[in-house]
């Protein structure tokens, strides 16, 4: 079976065509994260009214599921990349790839740290060993992980596909995150946001909430494209086009 | 100013004020983290670029 793709995505497997359309790019979403998190911040801490049980604790909301929302989406296109990788040896999906794993290991300790400082007013604990806290303590080490083989091999390819294929298993434990609360009994809340229901919380709760998330989403595409931009550079300093960019700013 | 009777009671958060402003201030650094890695990655990558020009020019 032969699948016929768009033309930009056979460019997006070009470095040189990555460089520039993210060089376009770039401003723009570093533009939208500067709004849309500050807007939503804003409208999370001053505008926003209380929760009745928890009061003014639950603004960390606002921080907590976007985090945590981010750091799983993060870890799936990581893994995808990396099997893009592994199956066409695509070297700008293993750019891809590479560059996720430190904005997700960050994210995903944000997601952590957050929420045990939600936990120690709303559940009397910084940190239980339940399924959800435990299976997102997981996915920060299958970060560090992939960031660590990565890195350990002498051959840039064969960490690439230590790394890739280390994804691609602990891709397991992204359903295990998202049914944890609801295979286990669990004090951790269920989903804010389903696609099939409206949110049990008012608009004015959960519009800014809603704008924090396409925030982080913005941010961590403005930071993904950044590192991999850099990465890019360091794997093709010896083709024409990054000699030519480097004599230009001399 | 809206949920807030005055400035300090914003940042008390109705004794909720070290949780909430802890929890952003990890937020905030871990962004800046992220920021200033970027920046420092790409810093290094093109000072060590241009040493490499100039080593090739002299040659």
């Amino acid at each position: 079976m032969k699948i016929k793709f768009p033309l930009w995505f056979y460019q997006l497997a070009s470095p040189k065509w990555f460089y520039e359309i993210t060089s376009k790019l770039l401003p723009w979403f570093t533009a939208a994260a500067i709004l849309l998190l500050t807007i939503g911040c804003v409208w999370g801490l001053v505008f926003a009214p209380p929760d009745y049980q928890q009061g003014n604790s639950f603004r960390i909301i606002y921080i907590h599921v976007p985090s945590a929302i981010l750091a799983q989406s993060c870890y799936m296109l990581m893994a995808v990349a990396g099997a893009i990788g592994l199956i066409w040896k695509i070297k700008m999906a293993h750019i891809v790839a590479k560059s996720c794993a430190p904005i997700g290991a960050s994210i995903a300790v944000m997601a952590l740290a957050t929420g045990a400082i939600w936990g120690k007013p709303t559940w009397g604990a910084w940190w239980v060993w339940d399924a959800r806290l435990t299976a997102m303590l997981i996915l920060s080490f299958l970060y560090l992980g992939v960031l660590a083989l990565s890195s350990a091999f002498e051959n840039e390819t064969s960490g690439d596909k230590a790394a890739a294929v280390l994804a691609l298993v602990g891709l397991v434990n992204i359903p295990i995150i998202k049914y944890s609360v609801e295979w286990w009994n669990t004090l951790h809340q269920p989903a804010t946001f389903k696609v099939t229901q409206k949110p049990a919380m008012p608009p004015e709760m959960w519009i800014p909430l809603l704008i924090m998330v396409i925030g982080f989403y913005c941010f961590f595409a403005a930071v993904l494209m950044a590192r991999a931009r850099i990465e890019t550079l360091e794997r093709e300093k010896r083709s024409e086009w990054v000699r030519n960019l480097i004599k230009e700013i001399e | 100013m809206g949920q807030f009777a005055s400035f300090a009671d914003f940042l008390e958060m109705g004794k909720h004020g070290l949780y909430v402003w802890l929890s952003y201030g990890i937020a905030l650094v871990i962004i800046l983290y992220n920021v200033i890695a970027v920046i420092l990655n790409k810093r290094r990558f093109f000072n060590e670029a241009k040493r490499r020009l100039r080593r090739e020019q002299q040659l």
